[in-house]
């Protein structure tokens, strides 16, 4: 067997260095931890950083993992598959539970609407597919964080965009809430981006296990809640709406 | 609780769908099956590979919903239209692959039939113009594909079936098919739903080797095997169920399903309506014992399937889905428009001389503007056929209900609302054809009392509205109709 070549050994350890982590990483930490030269360190991150498999804050200069590794394999999910795999238990969620039905994938740091199903009463509702809807305030965009922590850095440490009375604005409260998002598996918005409407998301996993979008329901939050708490029924449907898209997308049952 | 499922037997798969007493979706299951192509323009299916499909997706579908047979109270079936299948009763084998409604071999037997008379020959008889699409001919073909096919089908010793009628024979032993399958043979008469034999004698098929015509929802028989005991209790042509699970139940109601091709179904009523405009007469429903519900129908052969040429044989995008993503990269079509008439144009044109073009090449055109005109032509080939619709009805369709898996594609989806100028919408079960098909054995059986129970389950769970202005709109047509003529005349008598 020829030798391993040392370069893509090195390539490989900085790579799952920085996949393994929650923060950016810099080059004096990238260094340290693997016990290499800066210089050689540096060299190997410019070809990641060419291809796209690494990326640089352009402020910290600290680098994570790029978006084309991230496309690599079957991680990355196309917007427009994913609409077409959830079709019909999006469907599903919106006549279990007569709420309206919303599936959202990240983008630039906001969550992407690939697919509206309207709420089944036949009122007139106007289709939001194509929208883009702040990370920290839906139940959405809460779920996609808990499960993809590196992204917690771009909402910053200063105090967050707010929507309404309930908008969770500080970052720490918010990185609370999100171990909370995945311990428990399902995120809520309480009145956070829209006075009086209430929404409950759950991950879109695939056969990787990687978020690769969540599964909304959204409404008034007197349907929604008792007491001030989601019904438990209506998590459990949004809940068993995500796992059978998540099964149909091969990812392992949990 | 109970539940009714639905067999749906389509070109490229077969499915199981279980629904509940609401009509929502419990579970489902799938199968694909092998396209065989012998030929240029020939399309063959292994009926035994799709019964045994069937009776796995069944068993499929039932499994994932924690379900057993004796959880269902009926089953119904819908199926591919027109797929024609000849088996000998002794042995329960085929004596030909199954010739399918793509397929264009009896393409020189319709104009020998049209020769002194015309593609209208039967059309006041059966509905249909003369042209491969249909039964008849693929039947008279296949009987004399082989010595001896047809004398032993003149004794009774071999059976013609669609699709519906070789599972109903293989589950429940009855050699049954119903009256919108029947109507779809060029074979049955439209007045008195039964076969003809006016038009028997023309096409060459013998009476004895037919099945008997029953209603679209009663019950066949019970299963056999390991479905034991459940009863068949409907069966429709995948178009017809579709128009059926879309609560199109009165006169003037309409869908279009997007599949492998693309079917503008429109309910006529209790009198059949012959078409001035290139469309097709066809039986929409009969459930049990009322009078038989009619349908206009404009049937367009490539719609689905040019996205799968485009993915399979172009290669350019991985999945169906992804043809949207790369028709994002452009704002438009870069001046193309593609006709995809790869076995001729169906409808209004019915040309089978015709092949497909992509009109308007420049060397501007990327491959994202090909991914536009790819779905575009689905678009502008319902526009063809919705102008017919309204010309043969005298009245402006005010909006179109869509339906089948080409809905998932939003670009699509819009661009049909801009190039109609009506708003499009979608139900929230987008599975219409196996709903449909569950409606009509679910009624069969008494699981739903009747037609009016079941328009409460429809909801809408999409509505696009144009953006398009009308003068784009017109341009846009203009040059569509332009790239349409374009298609004609290709096939020559050597090809």
């Amino acid at each position: 067997m020829p030798k391993p070549i040392q370069s893509i050994e090195r390539a490989s350890a900085i790579l799952r260095l920085l996949s393994g982590r929650t923060r950016r990483l810099s080059l004096a930490e990238v260094a340290g931890e693997l016990g290499l030269p800066k210089g050689t360190v540096y060299g190997i991150m410019r070809t990641l950083l060419s291809v796209g498999f690494v990326e640089q804050d352009p402020e910290s200069g600290k680098y994570r993992i790029g978006a084309a590794l991230l496309h690599l394999g079957s991680s990355y999910l196309d917007g427009n598959e994913l609409r077409t795999r959830a079709l019909n238990w999006a469907d599903w969620l919106a006549a279990r539970t007569n709420e309206s039905v919303r599936l959202g994938t990240l983008h630039d740091g906001h969550v992407l609407l690939v697919h509206h199903v309207f709420r089944p009463d036949n009122s007139p509702q106007v289709l939001e597919v194509g929208s883009l809807l702040p990370m920290h305030a839906t139940a959405m965009g809460k779920v996609l964080l808990a499960y993809h922590p590196y992204l917690t850095e771009e909402l910053g440490n200063g105090s967050l965009q707010r929507f309404t009375s309930c908008t969770i604005t500080d970052p720490k409260l918010l990185a609370i809430e999100l171990e909370q998002v995945q311990e428990q598996g399902w995120a809520a918005s309480l009145e956070e981006l829209i006075d009086g409407e209430t929404s409950l998301a759950a991950p879109i996993r695939d056969r990787q296990g990687v978020a690769v979008g969540a599964i909304a329901i959204s409404g008034p939050t007197e349907r929604l809640c008792d007491d001030a708490q989601p019904r438990n029924e209506l998590v459990s449907y949004v809940r068993e709406g995500a796992r059978t898209i998540s099964r149909d997308l091969g990812a392992v049952p949990w | 609780m109970e539940y009714v499922a639905a067999i749906d037997q389509g070109t490229s798969s077969s499915r199981c769908l279980v629904f509940d007493l609401q009509g929502r979706i419990v579970s489902l299951s799938q199968k694909e099956h092998e396209q065989i192509f012998p030929r240029p323009g020939w399309v063959e299916h292994d009926p035994r590979e799709i019964l045994r499909n069937v009776i796995e997706v069944v068993h499929g579908a039932l499994d994932t919903g924690g379900l057993t047979v004796r959880d269902l109270v009926a089953v119904g079936i819908a199926n591919q239209r027109e797929t024609t299948v000849v088996w000998d009763p002794r042995t329960g084998e085929p004596v030909h692959n199954a010739i399918v409604w793509q397929d264009t071999r009896t393409d020189a037997l319709c104009r020998k039939l049209g020769a002194e008379h015309g593609q209208d020959r039967f059309r006041d008889r059966c509905g249909l113009p003369l042209a491969t699409y249909f039964s008849g001919p693929k039947v008279s073909w296949l009987l004399d594909s082989a010595p001896g096919l047809r004398r032993r089908a003149e004794e009774g010793e071999l059976l013609f079936g669609t699709m519906d009628s070789w599972l109903v024979w293989n589950l429940t032993g009855r050699h049954v098919t119903d009256v919108t399958n029947a109507s779809r043979t060029m074979l049955m008469n439209l007045e008195t739903l039964d076969w003809d034999d006016t038009l028997l004698d023309a096409i060459g098929v013998p009476r004895a080797m037919l099945p008997a015509i029953q209603p679209s929802s009663q019950i066949y028989g019970e299963a056999g095997g390991s479905l034991g005991g459940v009863p068949i209790a409907a069966a429709l042509g995948d178009q017809q169920a579709a128009l059926f699970g879309q609560t199109c139940f009165s006169a003037g109601e309409a869908k279009c399903t997007y599949g492998t091709g693309s079917f503008l179904l429109l309910n006529t009523g209790n009198r059949p309506v012959l078409s001035g405009h290139g469309l097709i007469t066809t039986v929409g429903s009969k459930i049990g014992e009322a009078p038989a519900t009619y349908a206009l129908e404009g049937s367009i052969a490539v719609t689905g399937a040019l996205v799968q040429w485009f993915r399979d044989k172009v290669g350019l995008i991985g999945s169906a889905s992804e043809v949207e993503t790369l028709a994002r990269t452009v704002d438009d079509n870069g001046g193309i428009y593609f006709v995809p008439a790869f076995s001729g144009l169906f409808a209004p044109h019915w040309r089978g001389d015709a092949r497909g073009v992509i009109a308007g090449l420049t060397g501007y055109v990327t491959k994202g503007h090909l991914a536009r005109a790819v779905l575009e032509a689905t678009a502008w080939q319902t526009r063809e056929v919705v102008d017919a619709m309204n010309a043969d009805s005298g009245i402006a369709m005010t909006s179109l209900k869509a339906d089948g898996g080409m809905t998932a594609n939003n670009l699509l989806m819009q661009f049909l609302a801009d190039v109609l100028g009506v708003p499009v919408v979608r139900p929230n079960v987008a599975e219409t054809v196996s709903l449909g098909a569950a409606y009509a054995a679910g009624l069969a059986v008494g699981f739903w009392p009747d037609v009016e129970s079941l328009r409460a389950n429809w909801h809408k769970a999409a509505e696009w509205v144009p953006k398009m202005d009308q003068a784009e709109r017109d341009r846009g047509y203009r040059k569509w109709k332009k790239a349409v003529q374009r298609t004609l005349d290709w096939v020559d008598d050597d090809d």
